[in-house]
């Protein structure tokens, strides 16, 4: 016992010790990398990144597949470019409203969804995301097909300009620092043990004395709340919130982005969002082939490589994630 | 005229008769939801885009080799059929001792290359397909005009439905197909060969979206975004009824499309939603859907 014991512990080391290494290679690639490619691919690729990080809480780690996660990013993206522009808020107070309402709609989607599990909470967190897609559709604050547009970026703290790239590239890399080491944080908490321990045997779970339909809900209110968090940044990253962002084919974006990097890793979010906006961004020329690629390798990945790009490289240097 | 409720009979019955064409096809496609994941435990998210598929193969078969549309309805439903068992073989197959999200998420990925390339071929505009000439014009049954065509997709529908229930829980074959649901590995001792069984169920799931497809050619457009449009309306509907139950499919089909008609009448700018809330609203209640059984 002991010996396993040891070994346990020696696995722990090196995972951490690998994610340590791995953290300070990602920040140190993100501060150079503003000087050899644009700042707002980079700042858009941040966005989708914490909103995949977001998504990889409910799916990697409760194993909850929502397909219906545009629904906060889009809505917090409507919200935060509303109180921009038509309340004039500041940039962190029309971000926090922008999470709020993630929050407050995840609260209401997950109380209906995680009454059932496995493919009908994907159909019913599509459902619900499709009806909400009408809503915005129709109501008027989101202005239909044309979307909000211009939202102004505004003052952070009232002095610092975020109209200048150095600045509003600063102020994006904290936020998706600040929501990368939260969902971390999340994940090594003994209520993150309890999310893992649901994923694995929820009914053990509950037998043990864990109320696990509040730690599904708590874990969908969070995720949701983060999805928000990204979707409000990225509405002042490109100034514009729109139909895109809470539409079906967005929640299935993100679904590839976590997959092609790895379901259930903490890095493999990022990696996937980070190949799968640059594939966009290069294949921009060829744009309405972007879906069937997008199917493409929605397909490759299911059949060859389910553990993702991290998942296989932690396979190959015999890493335990 | 007359008038129910402040609102003009002939407006009434109208979305009244909408609603049951799209309960229709509602019906349709939940059933082949159900058949295919009563057998394969699949989702099968490419369903949207199997209907599409059989839509654009009735337009494309009349406008190259000239077959009409009752040929297309006999043959359309077939060649998809074979497509289907084709697509299981190459992909499904592996997916088996697999979680069922994979099922989904690779079914997705058919549909997203599906939808795309129709797209790219033909543009998101749509096209229109000839209505059979036997049934063009309509009755006028006094309180409101029945157009043939929709009455004859109404009672297609129907008997499709009501002969698909029949297959699955009265014949012999039928019995095989429940038990090999219930415990394949039993079955599979009695001797009878389950995979193919499963590989067949899956063409036949597909054939009947194409059936649907043919029947929806005439009425909406032909359009590659047809599919994606319906799917997701009907994943609610399954949610609604239960995928444990074929006439709890075929009945919440219907049910929810004349629910969706009338909304149009009293309330239009909720019809488009009135599935989805209907949904969350017997989630609270009944989380096991109307017709399922809780497990």
């Amino acid at each position: 016992m002991a010996h396993a014991g040891q070994i346990a512990e020696k696995r722990s080391a090196m995972r951490v010790q690998a994610e340590t290494i791995a953290f300070v290679i990602m920040v140190a690639a993100l501060i150079v990398a503003p000087f050899f490619v644009y700042p707002i691919f980079l700042m858009q690729a941040m966005c989708f990144a914490l909103f995949a990080c977001a998504f990889n809480l409910l799916v990697g780690y409760v194993g909850l597949l929502s397909f219906g996660h545009a629904l906060y990013f889009g809505w917090a993206s409507y919200l935060a470019a509303y109180a921009a522009k038509a309340w004039g808020l500041p940039p962190i107070l029309a971000i926090l409203t922008g999470t709020a309402a993630g929050a407050v709609l995840g609260l209401l989607a997950g109380v209906v969804a995680i009454r059932r599990q496995g493919i009908y909470f994907a159909m019913i967190t599509l459902a619900l995301a499709q009806m909400m897609y009408f809503v915005a559709l129709q109501a008027p604050f989101t202005g239909g097909e044309d979307g909000i547009q211009a939202v102004p970026r505004g003052y952070l703290f009232g002095i610092v300009d975020l109209r200048g790239e150095v600045a509003m590239y600063i102020f994006v890399l904290v936020i998706f620092l600040a929501g990368f080491l939260f969902i971390y944080r999340i994940i090594h908490s003994p209520f993150g043990e309890v999310l893992k321990a649901i994923r694995e045997n929820e009914t053990r779970a509950i037998s043990l004395g864990y109320k696990t339909e509040r730690y599904k809900l708590m874990a969908f209110v969070l995720s949701a709340t983060l999805a928000g968090l990204a979707g409000a940044t990225k509405a002042l990253v490109v100034q514009l919130a729109s139909l895109t962002d809470v539409n079906w084919p967005m929640s299935g974006e993100v679904v590839l982005m976590t997959l092609v990097g790895g379901l259930g890793t903490i890095f493999g979010p990022v990696v996937g969002a980070v190949t799968i906006v640059s594939m966009e961004n290069f294949l921009a020329g060829i744009g309405r082939w972007v879906p069937v690629i997008q199917g493409t390798i929605f397909v490759a990945c299911v059949l060859l490589f389910r553990r993702g790009i991290i998942g296989e490289l932690a396979a190959k240097l015999r890493i335990r994630l | 005229m007359f008038e129910i409720f402040g609102i003009p009979s002939t407006a009434l019955f109208g979305q009244l008769l909408i609603g049951l064409i799209n309960g229709s096809f509602y019906a349709l496609l939940s059933l082949g939801l159900a058949v295919i994941f009563g057998m394969l435990n699949i989702i099968n998210f490419a369903h949207g885009a199997q209907y599409m598929l059989g839509a654009f193969a009735a337009f494309l078969l009349l406008q190259y080799t000239g077959l009409n549309y009752w040929w297309a309805l006999i043959v359309v439903p077939i060649i998809l059929g074979v497509v289907g068992v084709i697509t299981e073989r190459l992909f499904l197959q592996w997916l088996y001792r697999l979680d069922h999200l994979y099922g989904l998420l690779l079914t997705f990925g058919l549909a997203l290359v599906i939808e795309g390339v129709f797209r790219n071929e033909f543009g998101s505009s749509g096209l229109p397909y000839r209505m059979p000439s036997a049934l063009t014009g309509g009755q006028n049954l006094g309180f409101m005009f029945l157009p043939n065509y929709r009455a004859w997709v109404i009672v297609a529908s129907l008997v499709v439905c009501f002969g698909t229930w029949f297959l699955i829980e009265r014949t012999r074959l039928g019995a095989y197909l429940r038990a090999a649901t219930e415990n394949p590995t039993l079955v599979r001792a009695f001797g009878i060969n389950v995979p193919r069984m499963i590989t067949l169920t899956y063409g036949f799931g597909v054939a009947l979206a194409a059936f649907a497809g043919v029947m929806a050619a005439p009425i909406y457009n032909v359009s590659p975004q047809m599919g994606s449009e319906i799917i997701i309306v009907v994943f609610a509907v399954v949610v609604i009824g239960g995928m444990g139950s074929i006439l709890g499919a075929i009945v919440s089909g219907f049910a929810l499309g004349i629910i969706e008609g009338l909304t149009k009448v009293f309330f239009p700018e909720a019809s488009n939603v009135v599935i989805f809330v209907i949904m969350a609203i017997v989630l609270l209640v009944r989380p096991a859907g109307l017709f399922g059984q809780s497990s």
